[in-house]
């Protein structure tokens, strides 16, 4: 397709798709890129933390410069973890009304079609725009339930006591590089906590955006589900695009007390140059539920593996999954259900989508721990793939280390045959019509698990990934 | 006026010649029957009209008021006002039918007018409800994927849908009535009767008798061999109600059965 013809799509779809667009940098302090203990400090100093905060954030660097690379999965070789700005701060932070965003910040949502969503029916609004929340909203019945929805840096302050408590118990600085990596350096993100027994009924959204080259983005995310609570956080991705590669590590952890409920869904789409490296795990006790819907469409490599440790009997864990990897795009995605308890049970759907030289797989492990009865886990992996160079893997990883449990586990690739193409062909559609229909088609059971907007958002992202897709 | 004109079309699939010499012309308002014993290439027919890209035309031409399509691609040809109701439809996981409608109308609509904003959502839904209604289907039919789990019947009844919402100018109907009941048959052929137009040229693929019935085609043709061999009225099918088809075969014994 012509870039004339491009460029008509993305007007018809409307000027909010244009990711093209970058403001002037209007940032007001940027450390040298790379990483130096002294970049930490003074990061730290910077949100005015307690010492606790400074001294896990100088262990998290400590470990994260000792550790290697992880020696599994995509090739991160091209990845320079010193030629990234690890902090980044806008010069107006955390404003609590849209009116005293600044302009520049604002035409930026104005693209992205925050306000309107917002007044259509978001709950609460957390955007960041480079490492600070800039914009924070909650709506009053939300506050009066007692729900928390404040950009971490907030959370800390003002909920010390709960934030120490739960701050780095789901994912422990120790787990691996990148988690590490995002414990000493994190900003941004938010703060979540639902009382017990209260019902959110409509999902809290964040917009996260990306805005300067280099800028490495290390939101963390902690969200506390009391007993009996319901919530579902969503988060949206965008990027505007960049020729240098820019690094995305974000860690969220959720605690999902006894009977509560949580759903987790993300859209990422970031631009193709960035590595997204994402750590995002929750901790599920008595008769918890927790939902990952999980969509990576962007990005240039994706590590992603939404993990549920099911540790209170009754606990379920649940992941579905999409990736969509176009030309030059790896998409690594996956999940980990850990059973540490009998009676606990875990659903893994991830479907793949590849075109291009795009490679999409899946890694998950699913472990049943020693003695734990019961446990039941389903497990369902299809690929599609758009044309003879796009590929697919699978590495699936079940380790049972107890005899009493029910383990399935299916998998299936496929391409877009040609009966299907002249089936829709044979109704007036062109082949890019009907390759997007059907791609539209294998990810309707995530799509229909999302907000409607967001619904509708993935649906135009789907569009703009097919652009050029045929022929 | 429609008009479809298919002239000596010759059609290979692979090495081997399915259609040797295959002529007719269809005018709007006129239903054709067609039919012959299996593997004679009545369904080589229907896919070659609709271009699919396995089956090769070696010979011949078809011209849609006058112009020739041979060398337009298969959602052309469908925009252009042709449709072939399937035999086997496949499935499209996770399209409902009702979304699947209403994209086919937008692509028609926008490739005779690029500024075509396409359909209403209300529009759609009350012309849609009209056709379901002709073909006594239930609206939450339009909820469901494609195809996709749908009965013998249900896939009939969605393929007359489909022509009932696009429209056609030209429709081949692939054995439509095979696999049906005797209620569902009278549904989808009383469905297929009230499409019946001026503008509208019917080509028939039918075994039965029945679906004659209630089409009433001014021709009938038998296809041997790869080609049209008898052409007639109401009569002919009912011959071969009456005789079978041996007598074609003794008719024609030169005539080898192709694919």
């Amino acid at each position: 397709m012509s870039d004339q013809k491009n460029q008509d799509f993305l007007n018809e779809l409307g000027a909010d798709y244009q990711y093209g667009f970058s403001d002037p940098d209007i940032a007001s302090f940027r450390p040298e890129k790379g990483l130096t203990r002294e970049i930490v400090k003074q990061i730290s100093a910077f949100k005015e933390e307690p010492e606790w905060m400074l001294n896990l954030r100088l262990k998290a660097y400590e470990h994260y410069i000792n550790r290697p690379m992880p020696g599994w999965g995509p090739d991160l070789s091209d990845l320079d973890l010193d030629n990234i700005y690890y902090y980044v701060r806008p010069p107006e932070v955390n404003q609590k009304s849209w009116d005293d965003v600044p302009d520049t910040i604002k035409n930026t949502f104005d693209k992205l079609g925050i306000p309107e969503a917002e007044q259509k029916f978001l709950a609460g609004v957390g955007a960041q725009y480079d490492s600070e929340m800039v914009y924070h909203s909650i709506q009053e019945n939300l506050e009066k339930q007692g729900v928390v929805f404040l950009s971490i840096e907030n959370g800390l302050k003002e909920y010390p006591e709960l934030f120490r408590e739960h701050f780095g118990t789901v994912v422990p600085y120790q787990d691996n590089k990148f988690s590490a990596l995002n414990t000493a350096v994190w900003s941004g993100g938010s703060f979540v906590y639902v009382p017990k027994g209260v019902k959110v009924d409509l999902p809290l959204q964040a917009y996260f955006r990306l805005n300067n080259p280099n800028l490495g983005q290390f939101e963390r995310s902690l969200i506390i589900a009391d007993e009996g609570s319901q919530v579902h956080y969503v988060e949206g991705c965008t990027a505007p695009i960049y020729s240098e590669d820019s690094l995305h590590s974000g860690v969220i952890e959720i605690v999902v007390k006894k009977n509560a409920r949580v759903r987790y869904s993300t859209i990422q789409n970031w631009s193709t140059n960035v590595y997204n490296l994402v750590t995002q795990r929750a901790v599920v006790y008595e008769n918890g539920t927790m939902e990952w819907v999980d969509a990576n469409l962007g990005s240039k490599v994706t590590m992603k593996y939404p993990s549920c440790y099911l540790r209170g009997e009754g606990a379920h864990g649940e992941v579905l999954s999409v990736a969509f990897a176009g030309p030059g795009q790896v998409q690594d995605a996956g999940s980990k259900m850990i059973h540490f308890v009998p009676n606990t049970s875990s659903k893994i759907t991830s479907k793949s989508i590849s075109r291009g030289n795009g490679r999409s797989s899946y890694r998950g492990l699913v472990r049943v721990a020693n003695n734990v009865d019961k446990a039941n886990s389903s497990v369902v992996c299809d690929a599609l793939l758009l044309d003879p160079e796009s590929g697919s893997d699978t590495y699936p990883t079940i380790d049972i280390r107890s005899s009493d449990v029910n383990i399935g586990h299916e998998a299936s690739v496929s391409r877009i045959g040609e009966e299907q193409l002249f089936y829709l062909n044979s109704r007036g559609l062109t082949d890019e019509e009907a390759t997007t229909m059907i791609v539209s088609g294998f990810i309707e059971p995530l799509v229909k698990e999302l907000p409607m907007e967001y619904a509708i958002e993935m649906n135009r992202l789907i569009q703009l990934q097919m652009i050029g897709s045929v022929g | 006026m429609t008009k479809i004109e298919i002239k000596d079309l010759h059609v290979n699939i692979g090495e081997k010649e399915i259609l040797k010499g295959f002529n007719l012309t269809v005018n709007g308002g006129e239903v054709h029957a067609l039919m012959g014993p299996n593997g004679t290439g009545k369904s080589t027919l229907a896919y070659a009209l609709m271009g699919h890209p396995r089956y090769e035309v070696i010979k011949g031409d078809i011209l849609l008021d006058g112009e020739s399509i041979m060398e337009m691609s298969v959602d052309e040809r469908a925009r252009r006002g042709l449709f072939l109701a399937f035999q086997y439809p496949v499935a499209i996981p996770g399209v409902t039918l009702a979304n699947f409608l209403r994209s086919a109308l937008n692509a028609k609509a926008k490739a005779l007018n690029p500024e075509d904003k396409g359909i209403s959502l209300v529009n759609f839904r009350r012309l849609l409800r009209s056709k379901m209604d002709l073909l006594k289907m239930d609206y939450a039919f339009g909820a469901r994927y494609l195809n996709d789990g749908f009965s013998g019947g249900e896939k009939k009844r969605a393929e007359v849908l489909q022509m009932a919402m696009l429209e056609p100018r030209i429709a081949i109907l692939d054995e439509t009535d095979s696999g049906l009941d005797i209620d569902a048959l009278r549904i989808v052929a009383d469905g297929v009767h009230q499409l019946q137009s001026d503008t509208l040229g019917v080509i028939l693929i039918t075994h039965y008798q029945r679906m004659l019935e209630y089409m009433q085609p001014q021709f009938v043709h038998i296809m041997y061999g790869g080609a049209i061999v008898e052409s007639g009225g109401a009569e002919l099918a009912l011959k071969l109600e009456e005789q079978g088809y041996d007598w074609i075969r003794d008719k024609y014994p030169d005539t080898r059965k192709t694919g």
